[in-house]
């Protein structure tokens, strides 16, 4: 696939500065060139995607971002000047900040370190044929049809304090004797939501890294085994590198995306008991609910701040650590 | 992996399958049993794990008093039409971005990148403004247009995938043969196409028939809520009736998971194919 990517995009581009095509590729060549005929095509097929996204994604964002910047407030929308970094000041100064970065931060890395583990575990193991592998891939891909916050519902019901099914299994069990209040007392809760987390998210790492591995060639393992390479060597030595760069993005993929998840703990928490559960985006939700619009953009101005540096950094760094191993 | 298994090995592999099994199915055998149970034995001691009494009361009354129906008819409508819109115009755009070589290229891939960076809260109030103006509050059509917007990104990489697997030589035979581009394109190219797009259509349906928060902001009448929406109702009055509301939920699940399970090698194939090149 990747062979075929570059052969695909270097020929255009020393064609479309050389003006030739190099005879390698002549049909490739050909289609690079510039020509009025070509640009309008590309403008025509672009423009309905462009303009839609320009419309309802870009445009409000824009707009709301200018919101961090000014007096928005629902309750006296006649006063909406420009109060510069107030807003910005108002965030980093309420008292609920510092537990909401703190949740923030577990909510993501306890997500995303026991979804890669057992994801990684599933792909190695349905890697393998075995009768009924395609029925066991459908049923566990389930929980991916489902809305974060009907996720939310469910595991708020399971985990109901009374009448919850965790409660009776621990008790029937023997590993609790009596009830636990999940919901209500601020550390049980921050397990159940990432239970539930965990629940949802580990069918997206056991795909990808499924995919990825399908991609190494057995030679490989051959070569490994001749080699008297045991499992746990040949895991480290070349399972794990040769997957590295799609390791790399799911896992950069996800933090993006699960940082950005407020749908689940709104539907099973909302964000409760007294704030302990609010992760930056469900925090975000109660600041636009309580009708400060201003501070709500000013937080989320951060989050797209804070994401992209994110981004950023990641790439550079998973960058750096494949070419010094190439 | 490829070497021989072990006894103990193997016992490992089949124990972590099961209880992994078992953990993804059991939330929603549960949900389904607490569905059928007769409201009043929903919260009887001991917790039975089979409904003593099978009822459709929680049903029947979701259909009866709540109107679960007009909300699945207006998340159906709104779901097909974005998702067939979306991947229509996601086709398009990823057709050239796969195919040509241009200069605003890795801008405009950028751009749909980092929409995926941006919590959609930030644009809920500008948007529901820009909605009033146009008219498009609490309409059908309006929340369609809104979801097409927030498909087209994700789809238009994921169809690139597709696109980008698919050679050259096809298209360039049939353009011998003496078939314009765009015969081409839509007599070749699309019909080998087929599962891709398919599979990009569930999944912005899919994604439509889950979203929540724009469908809140923007449908406000009875007759128009979509059922994430209508769902979000039901929870913010002080006491859940849990009776109606996994009835609900059970009829919410089961038609995407429906759909996912006829399309989810697609869905899978289609994922990886867009982000495994990286």
């Amino acid at each position: 696939m990747t062979t075929a990517s570059t052969t695909k995009t270097k020929p255009g581009r020393t064609s479309r500065k050389g003006g030739a095509a190099p005879p390698a590729a002549p049909r490739r060549g050909r289609r690079t060139e510039f020509t009025t005929r070509r640009g309008l095509l590309i403008a025509a097929f672009m423009a309905p995607a462009a303009v839609f996204v320009a419309v309802f994604t870009y445009y409000p964002v824009l707009a709301g971002g200018q919101m961090a910047f000014r007096n928005w407030k629902l309750t006296d929308l006649t006063d909406t000047s420009w109060v510069g970094l107030k807003n910005l000041r108002d965030v980093f100064a309420d008292p609920a900040w510092g537990t909401v970065l703190g949740n923030t931060a577990l909510w993501v890395g306890g997500s995303i370190v026991p979804q890669l583990v057992i994801g990684f575990a599933l792909a190695l193991w349905l890697r393998r044929h075995f009768r009924f592998r395609g029925l066991y891939q459908a049923l566990i891909f389930f929980p991916w049809a489902i809305s974060g916050f009907l996720i939310g519902i469910l595991f708020r019901w399971m985990f109901n304090s009374e009448f919850g099914v965790v409660n009776d299994l621990l008790q029937k069990t023997g590993l609790i004797d009596e009830p636990i209040a999940w919901l209500s007392d601020p550390d049980t809760a921050m397990t159940a939501v990432l239970i539930a987390n965990v629940w949802y998210g580990v069918t997206f790492f056991a795909i990808m890294i499924l995919a990825a591995l399908q991609s190494i060639p057995d030679e490989l393992y051959e070569a490994a085994a001749l080699d008297g390479a045991g499992k746990a060597r040949t895991l480290f030595q070349i399972t794990i590198p040769y997957i590295r760069t799609t390791l790399a993005l799911t896992v950069l993929l996800r933090i993006i995306w699960i940082f950005n998840f407020p749908d689940l703990i709104f539907g099973m928490t909302g964000g409760g008991p007294n704030d302990e559960t609010h992760i930056v985006t469900t925090w975000m939700i109660k600041i636009t609910q309580q009708g400060d619009y201003g501070k709500a953009s000013a937080l989320g101005l951060i989050v797209v701040a804070g994401l992209l540096l994110f981004a950023t950094f990641y790439l550079l760094a998973t960058r750096e650590k494949r070419e010094v191993k190439s | 992996m490829i070497g021989k298994e072990t006894p103990a090995g193997r016992a490992v592999k089949v124990a972590f399958l099961g209880v992994w099994l078992l953990f993804t199915v059991f939330p929603l055998y549960w949900i389904t049993v607490t569905s059928l149970k007769a409201p009043g034995d929903i919260f009887a001691f001991p917790i039975a794990y089979w409904p003593e009494h099978f009822s459709l009361q929680n049903y029947s009354e979701l259909f009866g008093t709540a109107d679960f129906g007009t909300y699945l008819t207006n998340s159906l409508v709104v779901a097909t039409v974005a998702g067939v819109v979306a991947t229509v115009i996601s086709m398009l755009s990823a057709y050239v971005l796969a195919r040509f070589e241009f200069r605003t290229k890795t801008a405009l891939l950028m751009a749909a990148l980092v929409t995926q960076m941006i919590p959609s809260f930030i644009a809920l109030g500008p948007l529901y403004l820009l909605m009033t103006d146009l008219r498009l509050v609490d309409n059908r059509l309006g929340l369609a247009l809104v979801y097409i917007a927030v498909c087209i990104p994700f789809c238009t990489v994921m169809l690139r995938g597709f696109f980008e697997n698919i050679p050259d030589a096809l298209e360039e035979a049939a353009m011998i043969d003496g078939l314009s581009r765009f015969g081409a394109l839509f007599r070749v190219l699309l019909p080998v196409m087929r599962p891709g797009i398919v599979a990009a259509f569930i999944f912005n349906f899919v994604n439509c028939w889950n979203e929540l928060f724009l469908s809140v902001t923007l449908m406000n009448s009875d007759a128009n809520k979509t059922v994430p929406t209508a769902l979000n109702g039901f929870i913010s009055s002080f006491n859940i009736d849990w009776g109606s509301m996994s009835a609900a939920a059970v009829l919410t699940i089961l038609p995407t998971m429906v759909l996912f399970a006829f399309a989810s090698r697609h869905i899978v194939q289609g994922l990886t194919s867009g982000a495994v090149k990286g």
